[in-house]
């Protein structure tokens, strides 16, 4: 029961959150942004707007973030291909997967795998590479062209 | 010398519904429950525990970022914190996670990760009713580098 303006901002925080975590555990499937935003019972539109009010980037952007993270741990450590590993965190094309991977790491998919191969995360608890490290853009790239593609 | 831990800190946005996630959903038991200073509107502090039956010194206190003892900013701040999902980072230890997974689930607690296989142990991700991240963890004897740290591989 919402009584206080308090109250009703904690539950805006909170149907935000809801949404996030769909892209926290449901990353590698071909999420939708109206389906996300339906988690948060928002429109599409109020939803963008109101999650990079919250947590500092569009939920595209917090999306591919993830799901290009999530590649670099794959390069690092699993014997897939680029293409695999593509498809595998959820994008559809792999011209787009290798312009946002190179956008957030400033290598490519392959030159990345060259630098990196065999270096994995060291002994950080997967849950804390997850919520820590996982979706957050870099501060630099905050307010950063708009990412459309996911 | 330090001997260990024994009270951690939890915030949570309302201390009736936190007592009876902790205590009905996860299964966790009050250890205690009183209030000082009075129990009306900003009067007093309601300290409540609650702690794992089969470890009996180690305790999480389960407090209301509000008045009396915090300002109305900081505690604004701290409720924010709470829903917004950022803050937790606890680990919850189990016998048989995949068992325990599915109970938990099938009383409506929220997962962020179903359990996977890591070095350490399987590792589930799951929140508290006011948004705080658990891990949620089935350690291993000994460390089995043949699986992943992150949780790629094995989706």
């Amino acid at each position: 029961m919402v009584t206080s303006p308090d109250e009703a901002r904690l539950a805006h925080l909170r149907r935000l959150r809801l949404a996030k975590d769909v892209m926290d555990r449901d990353w590698a499937e071909p999420l939708d942004l109206d389906a996300v935003a339906a988690h948060a019972g928002y429109s599409r539109y109020h939803f963008i707007r109101a999650f990079k009010g919250a947590y500092g980037s569009t939920p595209g952007q917090y999306l591919t973030r993830r799901r290009i993270e999530r590649a670099e741990e794959l390069l690092r450590s699993a014997n897939l291909s680029v293409t695999e590993i593509c498809s595998l965190v959820g994008f559809s094309s792999l011209g787009t997967f290798s312009t946002s991977f190179k956008k957030q790491t400033g290598l490519t998919p392959s030159a990345y795998r060259d630098r990196y191969v065999g270096r994995a995360a060291g002994v950080i608890p997967g849950c804390y590479a997850m919520l820590w490290y996982g979706g957050r853009d870099a501060p630099a790239r905050i307010g950063g062209p708009e990412d459309s593609n996911s | 010398m330090i001997k260990g831990m024994s009270i951690v800190t939890v915030w949570v946005l309302d201390q009736d519904r936190a007592k009876a996630f902790y205590t009905e959903k996860l299964g966790l038991e009050v250890r205690t429950d009183m209030s000082i200073g009075g129990d009306g509107e900003g009067g007093g502090m309601r300290w409540l525990t609650v702690g794992a039956k089969d470890q009996p010194d180690v305790q999480l206190t389960l407090m209301v970022p509000s008045s009396p003892g915090l300002d109305p900013e900081s505690a604004e701040a701290l409720r924010t914190l709470v829903a917004k999902g950022v803050l937790g980072a606890g680990v919850f230890t189990t016998d048989d996670i995949h068992r325990d997974y599915e109970v938990l689930k099938a009383k409506g607690v929220e997962f962020v990760q179903e359990p996977q296989e890591r070095p350490y142990g399987t590792e589930a991700l799951f929140r508290d009713d006011s948004g705080n991240w658990f891990s949620f963890t089935q350690p291993r004897e000994e460390m089995d580098f043949s699986k992943p740290w992150d949780g790629c591989v094995s989706d």
